[in-house]
């Protein structure tokens, strides 16, 4: 079997005067992307409280198959929302200002038009702000060990201070937003290649001009998707602050939840590449790859020009994932790009032939992983043994200077859909 | 009647079809749609959707209505477990679907709820009509 169109983990650049766009190389889940929050609570005061948080967590993050939002949106407001992104919470009293500041692109892209995307797309996805959606995505309660730091100047200048301190992670994206606008534009250009005369092997990797119509209008529909998708987590975010604050009955402010970072991992992004000594500005196409840019890079959100972008690179619900900081050797060797995830060893029909969902939940519950899914099927699919050694991806990563590692982090709750 | 086999693919989930009719076919291609997402035993007859769908060739149709599935799920919350199908190769250059699709609204405390399915792909996309038989092959994103 031939691999899917891209990869996943795949990377592409293009010319931007002369090279292509395609859907294909971003993948149906537009902007997915990592999020990971702090507390100031350590395990002393959140393990006591554990299937309480984490059954307060299910309860206010819809999670699943067809699962909705609890907010009530007009078609017209959410049309507004692709635009503005996290803007549109802060206006809606559902992020602190300061949480701009650690999003990557500050949670808009601003050449996003609203008109490029389909009533059809619209009508998929007006409903689902703040849904976690269901297969790999996940809400995770983490703890960081004292002696997985690994880098601890930059872990204290985040706000990771204290052993077995407590954080929150959350990988989702845009919902059926993002997945029809790919669809309806994979669609586009499957027809569209005949026009511009470009034949490839596989019509998964449908692409037009960068420059034509056809392919500025998905650039803008992209990123249409991906500031819902930043709005979505930014909800999603709201939600878990409301939770902290009814189990603890503490205010999220005094709890220091702040949010660390949110990063994407399926886009396409302008990069100026260099090239014997000549800047060559390309579109770098990532699909299940992220963002890897060293410290001072004039894309680097402010707050961390100095120690480099911010990348969460998830591994499993058993194994922990990792915190990174992007590179100089990454701008120059991979188009400013590293992994984003363990990576599967097991297919999906394998994992639910070998593992037992209900098996795994309570096993996973001995070791001090309370877990709550829709899916039982689903849960076994995304067992430990499903993905890759994290720690081994860790180090090599660390080992190729493509990222750095700064912490790792535990589970000790999971929400699924 | 239609026969299936299961794409192994290490992340998301395929599969090839056969069948005597081009009906039976898209029947066997929306089931198995659908058994990605949920136990197709636990969703009740309640209601019926009908939908219309012309697109330029037979092979573009079975996409566009595996895409209509996967949006009506999102977007009216629906899941269905049977399927009446008329497809109809007209002139060159359009081809037709009728289709009642029958079922009920999620609920997840009543039903089975496995994997979402987030689209349909073009990879190793095909319907061809090879020695009498209608085949196919689907790759769906999750």
């Amino acid at each position: 079997m031939s691999l899917y169109g891209f990869p996943i983990g795949g990377v592409a650049a293009f010319d931007l005067k002369e090279g292509v766009i395609s859907p294909g190389g971003i993948g149906f889940d537009i902007n997915c992307g990592m999020r990971l929050l702090k507390t100031d609570l350590t395990i002393k005061e959140v393990q006591p409280k554990i299937k309480e948080l984490v059954h307060e967590l299910f309860k206010l993050v819809p999670a699943g198959v067809g699962c909705k939002s609890n907010i009530r949106l007009e078609k017209k407001e959410f049309k507004e929302m692709t635009e503005t992104g996290v803007q549109w919470a802060v206006e809606k009293g559902m992020a602190w200002k300061q949480d701009l500041e650690r999003i990557e692109d500050h949670g808009k892209l601003p050449f996003a038009d609203a008109s490029k995307i389909s009533e059809r797309a619209i009508q998929r996805g007006f409903n689902q702000v703040g849904t976690l959606g269901s297969g790999n995505h996940y809400l995770e309660v983490q703890i960081n060990h004292a002696s997985d730091i690994f880098n601890k100047e930059v872990a204290k200048k985040i706000g990771i201070h204290s052993d077995k301190q407590v954080l929150i992670m959350v990988h989702c994206g845009s919902r059926g937003v993002g997945h029809q606008i790919a669809t309806d534009y994979l669609k586009e250009f499957d027809t569209a290649m005949q026009k511009h005369n470009i034949h490839i092997l596989d019509r998964e990797l449908s692409c037009a001009p960068f420059n034509s119509e056809e392919g500025q209008n998905y650039y803008k529909a992209m990123a249409c998707a991906a500031n819902m998708a930043y709005a979505n987590r930014q909800v999603i975010t709201h939600r878990i602050r409301e939770a902290f604050q009814k189990v603890f009955k503490q205010s999220p402010e005094k709890m220091g939840m702040e949010l660390i970072m949110d990063n994407t991992h399926n886009l396409a992004r302008k990069f100026k590449y260099k090239e014997n000594n000549k800047v060559k500005e390309v579109l770098v196409h990532l699909k299940g790859a992220t963002r890897s840019l060293g410290p001072d890079h004039e894309d680097v959100l402010p707050f961390y020009k100095k120690t480099g972008s911010m990348i969460v690179i998830g591994g499993s619900m058993e194994s922990g994932s990792y915190l990174f900081s992007g590179t100089k050797k990454a701008e120059e060797e991979t188009f400013a790009t590293t992994a984003h995830g363990a990576g599967r060893t097991m297919s999906r029909t394998q994992a639910k032939r070998e593992i037992r969902g209900d098996q795994l939940q309570k096993d996973l519950e001995k070791k001090g992983i309370y877990i709550k899914a829709v899916s039982m099927s689903g849960l076994a699919e995304e067992a430990g043994r499903a993905y890759k050694d994290i720690d081994m991806i860790a180090q090599s990563l660390e080992e190729t200077e493509l990222s750095r590692r700064i912490v790792k982090l535990r589970p000790i709750g999971n929400i699924k859909g | 009647m239609y026969t299936s086999q299961i794409i192994n693919h290490t992340a998301d989930v395929g599969f090839t079809i056969e069948a005597a009719t081009v009906n039976e076919l898209f029947e066997g291609a929306a089931i198995l749609t659908f058994e990605v997402m949920t136990d197709l035993k636990k969703i009740k007859p309640i209601s019926i959707k009908t939908v219309e769908i012309e697109s330029e060739t037979i092979e573009k149709l079975l996409f566009d209505f595996i895409d209509e599935l996967i949006f009506l799920k999102d977007a009216e919350y629906m899941l269905f477990s049977e399927f009446h199908i008329e497809v109809t190769e007209q002139k060159k250059g359009k081809a037709t679907l009728k289709a009642e699709l029958v079922g009920e609204e999620i609920n997840p405390k009543k039903h089975e709820l496995k994997v979402d399915v987030k689209a349909v792909t073009l990879h190793h996309f095909y319907l061809k009509k090879e020695q009498g038989k209608y085949k196919a092959s689907i790759i769906l994103d999750i």
